[in-house]
């Protein structure tokens, strides 16, 4: 099958492009010679099944960021058929840099100058058949957000198909240094083909930018638009996430059940407790994804993400990272998987993995729920509100400090240098295609995770079958009692360890299992909670729900995205560790002052 | 015309770039954003708090650090 390469420099609009290629169909895949995943599909085109790569947007096929080794390697070990090579008019006059550095390689080429509409906007004309010519490469105006010139550049993609692909010869590749006759070359090309007015005439982007980006007034818009998309996914993501969950409930009851009633009760709770939630656990997610990353696709490509980083990075620079860091924390605390997966714009490897050390620690509204039930049961009216504050400020101070401490393991080498591109106008059909592609990533990644780990919890806590279940006596049962000797230091008993446990697979569970556990719900619950633990046991309890391992699912999207169990396994150790440290220190300390 | 560092522009102030003095790859992500010798640089805004720095050079609008933009030496008009 041929293969198709997309090339271009970050804002081309390459990736609008390539959904717009491939209908969304994209796959994750990996590649000789690199070990980042890059998205690709197939298409039909002329007759023949073509695979297209979309290629990490890139500045300089020489430079030194990840990025831009990623796709020098690719193209050393995956010689492209065709490299399709996205230039954005609007800056053709700096751009066209890149187009000469491949042109060098001797690769099969066909270039598309996209944003044509905006260009037109600017007054920017570049005439295309001189270009052409004087390149010697067929050259389209498109806009690949509207479509137009669409239709024609495909043709020309499947014409050049046709031609025997040239290889490429081992001195075209060692020779990478050359560059020194691409600036005159740039010139001359330029001189006789582009007009650009003097000054352009963005007058949107300027006034949007004056109220954006003021001195005083951008930090409160930013909060003000992070609370509202935090909001929002909140109040469009509750209640699908809760009839998602109520659908599963009622296809267990109505059907699952009377279906199986025949088997053995053991094999019967196997499936129904464990497999099948498992898969009910991840459903649960996919509401949430799928409106964080709508609502992340509509502030990305509306240009406003890389304003956040302009507005944050006074703060974030000190801590290792960058502003794009700081919005996905704060979606963290709505839930913690697709702040990790959004992590994926920040294109430092370094600065990414730090920020999805700390993303962990955002408290979010499934350990919100377990709060809300203690500080009920066991703070009055008037402290609970203090408490859960307090868990808030623990949860900042936490990602702060992790930060600070690794900022220097996971240093960020590569220059903080950013276009801020203009503001423009996602269109509907770009935020569906991204949200979808981004749920089949994480169903597919997540899927064998979460259920495994949720059969070996039900395991864990019904084996053997003898025992009450979540008991003394099942093999969870023996794990809390051996592990008294950690947890009695910090106030938690043999009961809520079990529950953390529990906590392990999705902290949206812990109220549930220690109904179990008590053989208690609701009001009993929490009135056997308040006569049994003190205010200092339970927010010791709380302080440790906090800051270990968040869920399973983020554990999975751990591990998908870095692609490293060492890094996973440091997530999951630092957590434990500051979990039980910070619980040790307040327990200890709140006793040894006599509460 | 006086010689300064693009760090110290105020906004709304332009100059030309005299020479850009960084290691070599913040030079190569300079130079492919649009920044060489003798080009017009305009200071649009900076952030509070020492944040970073928003420029335009022709027609590209760049946002960088003030410790990256203190190596680069301009000349202002």
């Amino acid at each position: 099958m041929k293969r198709i390469a997309l090339l271009g420099m970050p804002n081309t609009g390459k990736s609008t492009l390539f959904n717009r290629m491939t209908g969304g169909a994209a796959r994750v895949g990996n590649w000789p010679g690199i070990t980042v995943e890059l998205l690709s599909g197939k298409i039909l085109l002329g007759g023949d099944m073509v695979e297209i790569i979309d290629l990490p947007g890139i500045y300089d096929l020489h430079g030194y960021s990840d990025d831009e080794q990623v796709v020098r390697h690719f193209l050393h070990d995956n010689v492209p058929d065709l490299a399709l090579v996205i230039l954005n008019t609007t800056q053709i006059e700096r751009q066209i840099s890149l187009l000469l550095q491949l042109k060098q390689l001797d690769l099969n080429i066909v270039v598309m100058l996209n944003m044509a509409d905006e260009a037109k906007k600017f007054g920017i004309s570049v005439d295309v058949a001189k270009m052409s010519a004087l390149l010697g490469l067929p050259i389209f105006l498109l806009s690949a957000k509207y479509g137009s010139g669409y239709p024609e550049a495909l043709q020309a993609v499947t014409k050049a198909l046709r031609y025997p692909t040239p290889g490429m010869a081992e001195h075209l590749r060692s020779q990478l240094e050359q560059d020194e006759h691409i600036e005159t070359e740039m010139a001359r090309v330029l001189k006789h083909t582009v007009q650009v007015p003097a000054r352009l005439s963005d007058r949107l982007t300027e006034k949007l930018d004056s109220v954006l980006l003021h001195p005083w007034l951008g930090l409160p818009i930013f909060f003000a638009v992070m609370y509202l998309l935090f909001q929002g996914i909140f109040i469009f993501g509750q209640p699908i996430q809760g009839g998602v969950a109520a659908a599963f409930t009622w296809l267990r009851d109505a059907a699952l059940v009377p279906l199986l009633a025949g088997l053995p009760h053991a094999i019967q709770g196997l499936l129904l407790d464990g497999i099948y939630n498992g898969v009910a656990t991840v459903a649960a997610f996919v509401p949430i994804i799928v409106l964080f990353f709508l609502f992340m696709a509509m502030i990305e490509d509306s240009g406003y993400l890389s304003r956040a980083a302009f507005l944050m990075d006074a703060l974030m620079a000190r801590l290792g990272l960058d502003g794009r860091g700081f919005v996905m924390l704060l979606m963290g605390f709505g839930c913690n998987v697709p702040a990790l997966m959004g992590t994926r714009v920040m294109r430092s490897r370094a600065m990414r993995l730090l920020t999805m050390l700390v993303i962990p620690f955002s408290l979010c509204s499934a350990r919100l729920q377990v709060f809300i039930f203690f500080t009920a049961a066991l703070f009055s009216a008037r402290a609970a509100p203090i408490v859960l504050f307090s868990l808030y400020l623990f949860s900042f101070a936490t990602a702060i400090l992790t930060a600070l401490i690794f900022k220097n393991r996971f240093k960020n080498t590569e220059p903080f240098v950013l276009e801020l591109p203009p503001y423009r106008f996602p269109t509907f059909r770009q935020m569906v295609l991204r949200g979808w592609v981004e749920v089949r990533h994480f169903l597919r990644r997540a899927t064998k995770f979460i259920v495994a780990g949720v059969v070996m919890v039900w395991l864990l806590t019904h084996l053997p079958l003898s025992a009450v279940p979540a008991g003394a006596d099942t093999l969870a049962g023996m794990i809390g009692g051996a592990l008294q000797p950690f947890f009695a230091p910090i106030g938690i008993n043999e009961q809520l360890t079990i529950a953390l446990i529990f906590g392990f697979i999705a902290k949206e569970i812990v109220i549930g299992a220690l109904a179990v556990i008590y053989g208690l719900s609701g009001a009993a619950l929490s009135g056997a909670l308040g006569h049994q633990l003190d205010w200092v046991q339970a927010y010791s309890f709380m302080l440790f729900t906090l800051l270990y391992t968040p869920c399973l699912a983020t554990v999975a999207t751990l591990q998908s995205e870095s692609k490293q169990i060492r890094f996973t396994a440091l997530s999951l150790v630092w957590s434990l560790g500051v979990a039980w440290l910070v619980s040790f220190a307040f327990y200890q300390g709140a006793r040894a002052l006599g509460y | 015309m006086s010689a300064t560092n693009l760090a110290a522009l105020h906004p709304g102030d332009t100059a030309t770039i005299v020479s850009i003095h960084a290691e070599e790859a913040l030079h190569l992500r300079l130079l492919a954003l649009g920044f060489r010798t003798g080009k017009q640089i305009e200071m649009i805004r900076k952030a509070s708090f020492s944040g970073p720095l928003q420029v335009r050079i022709g027609t590209t609008d760049v946002m960088l650090r003030r410790i990256e933009a203190a190596k680069i030496e301009v000349a202002k008009s």
